[in-house]
């Protein structure tokens, strides 16, 4: 049966891997090739790589370094930022990616997820969701590196995505990005309920019981940054990975779980 | 020359990154005097089944594998829908398959009580071996692959079935008749056990 995904998320700026705390403050740690070298050693499940910048500066994405990214990549890899128009997508794929997030492009142009579900499969359309928690406790998706807001609700936008074709889900706390606090649980469990398609849940790992806890609550698989990057208190940068056996421990009842 | 044919279907990069990891230099072609000239070859393909086929009857290169496969027995590797593409046909299409292996192309099917498991098929996923094969030669204990799949081959003669995976209910993960194999899961991303399958391809098959 299937093995529960737990998925390093990295995030670019330029050409550095950076690590933000709520989406903000993005601190350097390390080269991207370096860290994939690593984490093929690691036998990491699979990989996502976020360009933090790209929708930001309206910049299509970065060709040259996803090219170098993916031929050093040995598993399942997965590229988001700034991207808008299936050619785009089309020449991600040829550069040896296999799925695509697309954020502010599936709020502003729901289309573009039909259409690329269409030519490419499902199973290669990610996408991914920003949330943060209103004072009033309300959920709100945010794009633009959580500085827009996309005014859309959530349950419907995930829903309307899972229509549309979108396979996976990444769904990323805002609040608890880079913090190690744990997962936002209410909000993984709430999504989970709502679409049948798996839920990447992100942001806010701090250790292993925090993803087995994500995957109780109805998440297919779990990314995190900080958890895989930093290490201790001082958050001194060392990229790391459970070994499988701690894997396999952490997820018990994993056989049922990605299902 | 290992030849990775390329019908504009499917990602070829990581295959060729893969084999250069282990020191093996790839041709990328759809030329068929290229195709016709290879010692091995891989046949990728990801997408749908009648979109691939047609794509691939449209570079005319099936004669020339057709005569290489059954003729000359060079060594082939179908990956993902290349494997399926191998069978006589699929339930996803309408279109015949290659025919070159007794089986056909399914989709998953799963009773009642497993109706919570998804399609596709998509993670990290164990095989279980049957018999001997170069292809799974020295293959560490709990070896896993990718799979991304919504469709999966079944064949008629058991004694081609390499290898089988559970997912609902076992399925053909590889086979092999002769010169001729397929491997539903993608090695090409699957770290060093699929780096370990596709050496024993290369130097043992």
């Amino acid at each position: 049966m299937l093995i529960t995904r737990v998925i390093p998320c990295l995030l670019l700026k330029g050409r550095g891997l950076v690590k933000t705390v709520r989406f903000k403050d993005p601190t350097y740690v390390g080269d991207p090739i370096n860290a994939i070298k690593i984490f093929n050693e690691k036998e990491v499940d699979e990989l996502i790589f976020l360009d933090i910048t790209a929708t930001l500066e309206k910049r299509p994405p970065p060709y040259q370094v996803i090219s170098e990214i993916a031929s050093e990549c040995f598993m399942p890899l997965a590229y988001g930022g700034g991207i808008r128009s299936l050619p785009e997508i089309e020449k991600i794929f040829s550069l040896g990616v296999e799925k695509v997030c697309l954020n502010a492009a599936a709020v502003e142009d729901p289309d573009l997820i039909r259409d690329a579900a269409k030519a490419f499969g499902n199973q290669s359309i990610v996408v991914s969701v920003d949330v943060k928690k209103s004072l009033f406790g309300k959920y709100e998706i945010f794009t633009h590196g959580g500085r827009r807001s996309a005014r859309k609700e959530i349950l419907s936008h995930v829903r309307r995505m899972e229509e549309l074709g979108a396979g996976e889900l990444l769904l990323t706390s805002i609040d608890r990005d880079g913090t190690r606090q744990g997962y936002d649980l209410d909000l993984i469990g709430r999504v989970a309920d709502a679409v049948g398609i798996p839920v990447i849940a992100c942001g806010g790992a701090g250790g292993l019981n925090d993803i087995t806890a994500a995957v109780k609550s109805g998440a297919a698989a779990a990314a995190a940054g900080s958890l895989f990057v930093f290490h201790g208190r001082h958050r001194a940068v060392l990229i790391s990975y459970p070994s499988r056996e701690e894997l396999d421990a952490a997820f018990p009842a994993a056989p049922d779980r990605e299902t | 020359m290992i030849v990775i044919v390329d019908y504009g279907v499917g990602n070829l990069g990581s295959l060729r990154n893969m084999l250069k990891k282990i020191g093996q230099e790839a041709l990328i072609s759809q030329d068929p005097q290229a195709v016709g000239k290879a010692d091995k070859i891989i046949l990728p393909g990801v997408g749908s089944f009648d979109h691939a086929i047609n794509n691939l009857r449209s570079t005319g290169l099936v004669p020339v594998l057709s005569e290489c496969v059954l003729n000359r027995k060079i060594p082939i590797l179908g990956v993902c829908l290349g494997m399926q593409l191998m069978t006589g046909g699929s339930q996803e299409g309408e279109l015949p398959g290659l025919g070159w292996v007794d089986a056909e192309t399914v989709r998953f099917r799963f009773d009642e009580s497993l109706r919570h498991l998804k399609v596709p098929h998509m993670g990290w996923n164990t095989i279980r071996v049957r018999g001997a094969s170069p292809l799974f030669e020295a293959m560490a204990e709990g070896s896993r692959f990718y799979f991304v799949h919504s469709y999966h081959v079944r064949c008629r003669a058991e004694s081609d079935v390499l290898a089988t995976t559970d997912y609902g209910g076992d399925f053909v993960s590889a086979f092999a008749r002769e010169n001729i194999a397929g491997v539903q899961f993608h090695p090409e991303k699957s770290h060093r056990f699929g780096m370990r399958l596709l050496q024993n391809f290369v130097e043992k098959c």
